[in-house]
C-alpha cells in the first residue's frame, strides 16, 4: 500500500512540482521548435511519453543486471543512447505496420526523439540517483506526462499569440520565451505543495 | 599561379569556418541550438565557463573524428555512428571531470551526459564535419565552441549578478582562491547585510527564460535597426 502511495506521489511530483521543461530544462529544443501548433505538440507529447517509458523499462534492467555485474557502469551513456536510438527505430516500424493512422500523427516526430534530451535525461537521472524499478517507471511516466501538459499548454498560448500585435523585436521566439518564463513562474508556485 | 589561387581560397575558407560561428552564425543566439544546457547551467559564471570548455572539447574531438571517418561511414548509418563517436568523448570527459574537478561534475550533473544529444554537436557532425576536411572541421569545432561559451557566459553573468547580487569565483574552480565581488549586494565582515538589491527570481528557471528571451529580443532589435538603415541608405543612393 505504502509503495503504491509513493509511486503515485512520485508521478505527481515529477509531473507538476519538478516539471521536466520548466524547472529541469530537458527538451527545450523540441519545446520551442514544435510547440507552436497544438496538433504537432500533441503528437510530440505522445511520442515522448511512449519512448521515455519504454526506454526506462529496457534500460533499467540493462544497467542493473548487465553493466553493474560486468563492472562497466561508466559505459551507461553509450549504451543508453544506443538503446534509445534503436528503440525509436523499432517503435517506428511497429507503429507503421500496426496502425498507419497513428504513424501519421507520430511518425515525423519519432526521429526527433532520439535527440530529445528528455528521454536520455530521465533514463540517466534514474540510474544516477539509484532509483528502484518501480520508482524509475513512475519518474518516467510523470516526467513525460509533465512534458505533454506543458508543451500542449505552451502551443495553445502561442497559437493565440499569433493574432496579437507584439513589438517587432519580440516577435517569434523572444515572446515565446517570455511566455515560458511566466509559465515557469506559475509552476514555481506549485513547489510549495511538496512541503 | 593556380596553386596560389587555390591556397588563397583555402585560407579564406579556414577563416570563414572559424569566425562565422563566433558571431554571425552563433549556435545559441542565431541558430537557437543547444538551448537546454544554456538555460540549465547559467546560474553561475564558473559553471557556464566549465560547461563551455567541456563542450568545446567534445565538439572539436567529435568533429575531427567524424571528418576523418567521413569516407568510411556508410550513408545509411550516419546518425548512429555519430552518436556513438560523440558518446565516447562524452564518457571520456565525464570520467576526467569526475576525477579531477568533482565540484564541476556535481554542478553540471546530468547535463554532462546530455552533451550526447546536444543539437549543436550532432548538428555540426551532420552538417559540417561529414562534408569538410579535417582541418576545417577542427576550426569549425573551436569556433562553435567559442561562440557557445561566450553566449552562455553572457547569460550567466547577467543571471548571477541580478540573482545573487555578487560574482563568486573559486567555488567550482577550487584551484583559485574564493573571491566574492559585491555588485548589487554588500555584506560586512560579520555577514551583516549592508545593502541588497538582488532579485533572487533570476536564479530560478524563470530568470533563465526571461534573460534568454531578453537577449534574443535585443539581437532582433539590432537586426531590425540595421535592416532599416540599409534600406534608408539604398533610398538615398537611388536619389
Amino acid at each position: 500500500m505504502s509503495y503504491l502511495v509513493a509511486f503515485l506521489l512520485a508521478i505527481i511530483s515529477s509531473t507538476l512540482i519538478d516539471n521536466v521543461v520548466l524547472s529541469r530544462f530537458y527538451g527545450i529544443c523540441s519545446f520551442i521548435g514544435v510547440g507552436n501548433k497544438t496538433k504537432s505538440s500533441i503528437g510530440m507529447g505522445l511520442a515522448v511519453t511512449f519512448v521515455t517509458v519504454f526506454a526506462t523499462i529496457i534500460c533499467w534492467p540493462i544497467y542493473n543486471f548487465l553493466l553493474i555485474p560486468a563492472e562497466i557502469p561508466y559505459m551507461d551513456t553509450v549504451v543508453f543512447i544506443l538503446v534509445i536510438a534503436s528503440l525509436v527505430q523499432i517503435v517506428g516500424y511497429f507503429i507503421k505496420k500496426k496502425s498507419p493512422s497513428l504513424y501519421k500523427t507520430l511518425g515525423i516526430y519519432l526521429p526527433l526523439i532520439t535527440t530529445n534530451c528528455a528521454v536520455l535525461g530521465v533514463v540517466q537521472g534514474n540510474t544516477d540517483s539509484g532509483l528502484d524499478f518501480g520508482m524509475s517507471v513512475a519518474n518516467a511516466l510523470g516526467t513525460s506526462i509533465g512534458f505533454f501538459i506543458v508543451i500542449f499548454l505552451f502551443a495553445c498560448i502561442r497559437e493565440r499569440l499569433e493574432g496579437y500585435k507584439v513589438p517587432k523585436a519580440l516577435k517569434g521566439v523572444p515572446i515565446a520565451l517570455f511566455v515560458a518564463g511566466l509559465m515557469a513562474m506559475a509552476f514555481l508556485g506549485l513547489q510549495g505543495v511538496a512541503g | 599561379m593556380k596553386d596560389l589561387a587555390y591556397r588563397e581560397e583555402a585560407r579564406a575558407r579556414h577563416k570563414e569556418s572559424f569566425l562565422a560561428p563566433i558571431i554571425k552564425a552563433n549556435p545559441l543566439f542565431v541558430m537557437l541550438l543547444g538551448t537546454c544546457p544554456a538555460l540549465a547551467v547559467t546560474k553561475s559564471l564558473e559553471a557556464a565557463i566549465g560547461m563551455g570548455i567541456l563542450f568545446t572539447f567534445v565538439l572539436t574531438c567529435s568533429n575531427v573524428l567524424v571528418s576523418s571517418l567521413r569516407k568510411i561511414i556508410p550513408s545509411e548509418v550516419t546518425t548512429p555512428s555519430y552518436i556513438v563517436i560523440i558518446a565516447t568523448f562524452v564518457t571520456l570527459v565525464k570520467l576526467l571531470t569526475n576525477a579531477f574537478m568533482p565540484e564541476l561534475y556535481a554542478t553540471l550533473g546530468v547535463f554532462l551526459s546530455l552533451l550526447v544529444v546536444n543539437c549543436i554537436v550532432l548538428g555540426r557532425s551532420e552538417a559540417f564535419a561529414s562534408k569538410n576536411t579535417i582541418f576545417d572541421s577542427f576550426l569549425d569545432g573551436i569556433g562553435n565552441g567559442i561562440g557557445f561559451t561566450w553566449a552562455i557566459s553572457l547569460m550567466a553573468i547577467i543571471r548571477e549578478i541580478l540573482g545573487t547580487g555578487m560574482m563568486t569565483f573559486g567555488k567550482i574552480f577550487t584551484f583559485i582562491p574564493l573571491i566574492k565581488l559585491p555588485i548589487l549586494k554588500m555584506v560586512d565582515a560579520s555577514n551583516e547585510i549592508i545593502y541588497d538589491y538582488s532579485i533572487s527570481l533570476f536564479q530560478t528557471p524563470v530568470g533563465a527564460f526571461l534573460v534568454f528571451g531578453a537577449i534574443l529580443a535585443v539581437i532582433a532589435a539590432i537586426g531590425n535597426l540595421k535592416a532599416k538603415k540599409a534600406k534608408y541608405k539604398q533610398k538615398e543612393g537611388n536619389k
